[in-house]
């Protein structure tokens, strides 16, 4: 029932991109947003889709499931494209169309698709870093990125604690959820008829016991890491130590050449071409 | 007294998350029925499918390909009204006491006959025989919130909840797990009484032990298949199978195996302990003639 959810959730095959560094892969994920905003024309985004094309195919994750994920955004999607359209243009450019009141200007047709495709880049480059890399190597990454901060007392260590935690326990809720509603659906219980009243109330034997289970795992977990120890990052060693590796440069550089290639594009494309 | 009620099961085949790099085959060609008064006692390793088997029983899962017959007709038929179904074929999920969640034991009880649409003296009535039939004290505890209660406890009035809907077929999974001892005797007891009075069982269970006091047939699964189903008898008897399906035989089987091969003169067919004694204390009086 709940299983279609595509963002944030690891696509557990071995493959180049899989075994990259965790830290590397945030990197990276961070500088193709920045190239996702660098794009000046069409052609650049034709790249970039090229571009998250190949690492898919390198990374054994079908493209589909990455465009999968965009579902949940199509009413966000639709509507920046509208908004965008009708009120960035300036009013004093002659409108490419006029149906009554509606114009579309050029300017305003050429926010609208900046936007949207930046959208979706965005949504597709962080899915293709969540499918590719476990909870478990994400935080870690996160923790060791976010590192040089404790001098600040910046709480790293802990914030990558709670992330994993929180990123832990999503399937195991999704899966209690699942459970509990079939429970109380062999009692009769209706979730999916009547009006926006009854829905709601239909929702409290569902909440009410997850509530009660996630309280309980909370306890159960924060007793199982004080018995064994458990006081914080000071001192804590881990069992996989993250080594950078040519593959990880390889990528990098792969990145680097992509961001160069769209840095260019205002020398290297014909005016006209530009948005 | 329920109403008769027949379950038939038709080379059932369930994939979960199918085309995905999650796909994983929970039953592959199940195939049996469920008789009017059966007690049905369903084995098998962690991960066999038995608990993917039970939700297909009452149309929670529906099936990659095969067929749920209820009395003849697809359960998963586009006319059958699945939700009134599922008020006749009871399930007992595992640890059914994380699904409670009213105020108090007695409006948690009444939840599913509310969703009946029976008037409220109906309900009433229900919640208090309910309760009754799993030994929990009404006056005492109806007006109580069921958090407040021990897990034991917390197991049977989740259990009432279904019993108050009184199905015709109930369905167990693994009714008696992380109970103390104690507990566990009195949840088998009432899942015996309720079987007594007419009440078709279908129970999954890890133990040997409470299959054999209690059931009329059994079910061996493995890797989502059925390996075998008969009476006690002849299952148990098969110690082989039963160790390629990853279980061991009740306590009283394996002892009757031991003593066989010291030589002892014992059929070889004996799974309860009460026939295991007798057995014995013939033997016994053979031998000492004096």
């Amino acid at each position: 029932m709940l299983k279609n959810l595509t963002l944030g959730q690891y696509y557990p095959v071995d493959s180049w991109v899989h075994r990259l560094d965790p830290r590397v892969k945030i990197l990276l994920t961070i500088a193709l947003i920045v190239a996702v905003f660098l794009v000046h024309s069409l052609v650049g985004y034709a790249l970039i889709l090229a571009f998250m094309y190949l690492v898919s195919r390198l990374a054994h994750v079908p493209f589909k499931l990455l465009l999968k994920g965009l579902k949940p955004l199509r009413f966000i999607l639709i509507l920046t494209f509208i908004l965008n359209v009708f009120f960035t243009a300036s009013a004093e450019e002659t409108p490419l169309l006029k149906l009554g009141f509606i114009e579309i200007r050029e300017s305003g047709l050429r926010q609208a698709v900046h936007f949207s495709l930046r959208l979706i880049f965005l949504v597709i480059s962080t899915s293709l870093m969540t499918l590719t890399t476990s909870p478990i190597q994400l935080s870690d990454g996160m923790e060791l990125l976010l590192s040089p901060l404790k001098v600040l007392h910046f709480p790293a260590h802990e914030l990558a604690m709670m992330m994993s935690i929180a990123l832990r326990f999503i399937p195991s809720l999704l899966e209690e959820t699942d459970k509990i509603m079939m429970a109380q659906m062999a009692r009769g219980a209706d979730f999916e008829s009547g009006n926006l009243i009854a829905r709601a109330k239909a929702m409290v034997p569902l909440l009410v016991p997850l509530f009660v289970s996630s309280f309980r795992r909370a306890g159960d977990l924060a007793m199982a890491m004080e018995a064994r120890c458990y006081h914080g990052g000071e001192g804590r060693t881990r069992l996989r130590v993250l080594k950078l590796t040519i593959d990880d440069l390889q990528a990098a550089l792969w990145v680097l050449v992509l961001i160069l290639l769209i840095c260019a594009e205002p020398s290297l494309l014909p005016k006209a071409w530009l948005l | 007294m329920p109403d008769p009620m027949s379950i038939e099961v038709r080379d059932l085949r369930h994939v979960y998350a199918e085309n995905s790099a999650f796909q994983s085959v929970a039953l592959n060609g199940v195939s049996f029925t469920v008789n009017d008064g059966d007690f049905l006692a369903l084995v098998g390793h962690t991960g066999c499918g038995k608990s993917t088997l039970v939700q297909h029983l009452n149309g929670l899962l529906k099936p990659t390909s095969g067929q749920v017959l209820v009395d003849g007709e697809d359960l998963n038929g586009e006319q059958v009204d699945r939700r009134q179904l599922r008020m006749k074929i009871g399930l007992v999920f595992q640890y059914p006491e994380y699904q409670l969640f009213e105020e108090t034991v007695a409006k948690d009880i009444a939840f599913g006959p509310k969703n009946m649409g029976l008037d409220q003296k109906e309900i009433d009535e229900r919640v208090r025989t309910a309760m009754e039939q799993v030994h929990i004290n009404y006056d005492k505890y109806a007006q109580r919130s069921p958090f407040e209660l021990s897990g034991g406890q917390m197991r049977r009035v989740a259990i009432a909840g279904v019993l108050a809907m009184h199905p015709s077929v109930l369905i167990l999974d693994e009714p008696a797990a992380g109970l103390d001892p104690h507990g566990r005797d009195r949840i088998l007891g009432i899942i015996r009484d309720l079987h007594r009075s007419g009440t078709t069982i279908v129970m999954v269970s890890h133990s040997m032990d409470d299959v054999a006091r209690l059931a009329t047939r059994v079910a061996v699964m493995a890797h989502g298949t059925l390996q075998a189903l008969g009476t006690p008898r002849e299952v148990f008897a098969q110690t082989e199978l039963m160790a390629g399906a990853g279980l061991t035989v009740p306590d009283a089987a394996r002892l009757c195996t031991a003593l066989r091969e010291k030589g002892l003169d014992l059929p070889p067919d004996l799974y309860t302990q009460d026939e295991l004694r007798e057995h014995l204390l013939r033997l016994w009086k053979e031998a000492a003639p004096c």
